[in-house]
């Protein structure tokens, strides 16, 4: 096939691509389920979905399951993150620290977070602490340990060289390891923020009073898989804005690293 | 400035993995001084450096920087990494400035100061340019006026030259000439390359490895009013070759 150049440049845009990708699917499905093929019920149309969708914004479900979710998301990932920033800095830092917290930390990192769901529920009753307790759980040694590897490439010669420039203790933390992992640390945040997002909705569908797994879950009870395509949809769409904005801060405030 | 280096070893690990890496070291430096020490890999050329910069502590021996013993790193003894020591984060002038801002001066002598120190390497229109948009040699003239700007009494110069391309290299050492020769700052040049501490160096240490110690030291008086033509000239070639023969033979005794 021969491509004219502006045809070319236009597709060689990774934008472009994407969005075809995705098109292609959407474009997929309607076809598939417009051709009358399959159950409705088994594989609901895009305008089926799109009306149950419109139909829980009216109601106002929609807004009020996403902030709900949205909420323990950032909760539990706020208190994560914000304790993994001087555990993991303390670790990469101090060998002792480090010896005495890691193999603990590597062995809880793989017990998968909702087995602890059975516990929180348990311990905390059926209310906002254990689904928050669980995001905590699930991101906090990961978060932490990504964030200790980072400190542990700061390169010796950035240290040394504020030593020698006659720095000692904090101001070599803030003013050397600080701005150098920062890079490092949001694109940690990045990716644990996914799984953060995964747990919320696997929280809430075991339990839940609102929220949009609950949703889900609700949605199955009653056959409804307009409802459920609905669900997934938003909880992706809400989960890719997420990471946009954590590459745009990247991007505003790590310029260098670039 | 006088820089006492007294009988300095230095071992690293304890125990049958103890390893001596420098065996009874000593010189001195005095203001105004420039003094090269070679060597081959594994000399431990670097370790004295570090043990000065006092980003490490001898085994044994002392040493003092104007009476005073060395126990840790400060700003009486500005270092120059051979890479990788600029932080990329910062630009030009805020790596000049870096030092002095530990140091808590006022922001008008660290604006001040850093003008002129950039002004002094020959940057001042890099200053705004981020480290990765400098290239090597320039990346080096940042560094070297970030470890001035700070007024050390010695500078201690650690390859500094050595991950250059050799052209941009021999230009690198004619600018450390000259600033020598302007600013009358003391320095201290460690290197594997026994034209560049001929070049530069006014008492030249050769070292021999494993351990590490210094075999042969050469008071150098040649005519540095032109670097060009001193690379070239026959006493400055007879004088390499003379000590690059002592360097093969230390290698050579080793194979």
């Amino acid at each position: 096939m021969v491509w004219s150049p502006p045809l070319r440049r236009f597709f060689s845009h990774p934008w472009v691509l994407g969005v075809l990708g995705i098109l292609t699917v959407f474009v997929a499905w309607w076809l598939v389920t417009s051709s009358g093929m399959v159950d409705k019920l088994f594989l609901p149309g895009p305008r089926a979905v799109w009306l149950a969708g419109s139909d829980q914004f009216q109601q106002g479900i929609l807004v009020a399951d996403a902030v709900a979710s949205v909420r323990r998301v950032f909760l539990g990932f706020m208190i994560s993150a914000g304790l993994a920033l001087p555990i993991g800095i303390a670790m990469g830092t101090n060998r002792k620290i480090c010896h005495f917290l890691e193999p603990l930390m590597a062995l809880i990192r793989y017990m998968p977070a909702p087995a602890f769901i059975p516990l929180l529920i348990i311990y905390f009753g059926l209310e906002e602490l254990p689904k928050v307790m669980l995001i905590f759980i699930g991101t906090f040694f990961f978060n932490t340990l990504m964030i200790m590897d980072a400190v542990k490439f700061v390169p010796s010669e950035l240290v040394e060289t504020a030593l020698t420039l006659g720095g000692r203790g904090l101001p070599i933390l803030t003013r050397v390891v600080a701005p150098f992992i920062a890079p490092q640390v949001l694109d940690t945040y990045r990716i644990n923020m996914a799984s953060a997002w995964n747990l919320v909705i696997v929280a809430e569908l075991v339990a839940a009073n609102e929220g949009l797994g609950k949703r889900i879950s609700l949605a199955q009870r009653f056959l409804r898989t307009d409802e459920i395509f609905f669900g997934l949809i938003v909880i992706g769409l809400i989960g890719l804005i997420i990471d946009l904005g954590f590459r745009f801060l990247m991007r505003r405030a790590c310029s260098w690293a670039n | 400035m006088h820089l006492q280096v007294s009988q300095v070893s230095k071992s690293f690990g304890d125990g049958r993995d103890c390893k001596l890496v420098l065996q009874d070291i000593s010189f001195e430096l005095v203001s105004g001084q420039f003094m090269a020490l070679v060597g081959s890999s594994g000399s431990g050329k670097s370790t004295v450096m570090r043990l000065i910069a006092g980003l490490e502590q001898p085994s044994e021996g002392t040493i003092h920087l104007d009476g005073e013993l060395v126990q840790r790193p400060g700003s009486d003894r500005g270092m120059v990494f051979q890479k990788y020591s600029l932080y990329p984060w910062l630009t030009a002038a805020q790596n000049v400035a870096f030092g002095l801002s530990l140091q808590g001066r006022g922001k008008a002598e660290i604006r001040e100061r850093t003008s002129y120190f950039l002004d002094v390497v020959g940057l001042a229109d890099a200053a705004r340019l981020l480290p990765r948009e400098l290239s090597g040699g320039m990346q080096q003239r940042v560094a070297i006026a970030r470890a001035l700007a700070t007024e050390p009494k010695v500078l201690l110069l650690d390859e500094p030259f050595g991950a250059l391309d050799l052209q941009i290299r021999e230009s690198m050492q004619e600018f450390l000439q000259d600033l020598w020769k302007t600013t009358g700052l003391t320095a201290l040049l460690i290197t594997h390359d026994i034209e560049e501490a001929l070049l530069l160096a006014g008492t030249v240490h050769i070292m021999a490895p494993r351990p590490g110690r210094i075999v042969h030291s050469v008071d150098v008086r040649l005519d540095r009013s032109d670097l060009r033509h001193l690379r070239v000239s026959q006493p400055f070639l007879e004088l390499r070759e003379e000590l690059a023969g002592r360097l093969r033979s230390l290698d050579g005794s080793l194979l």
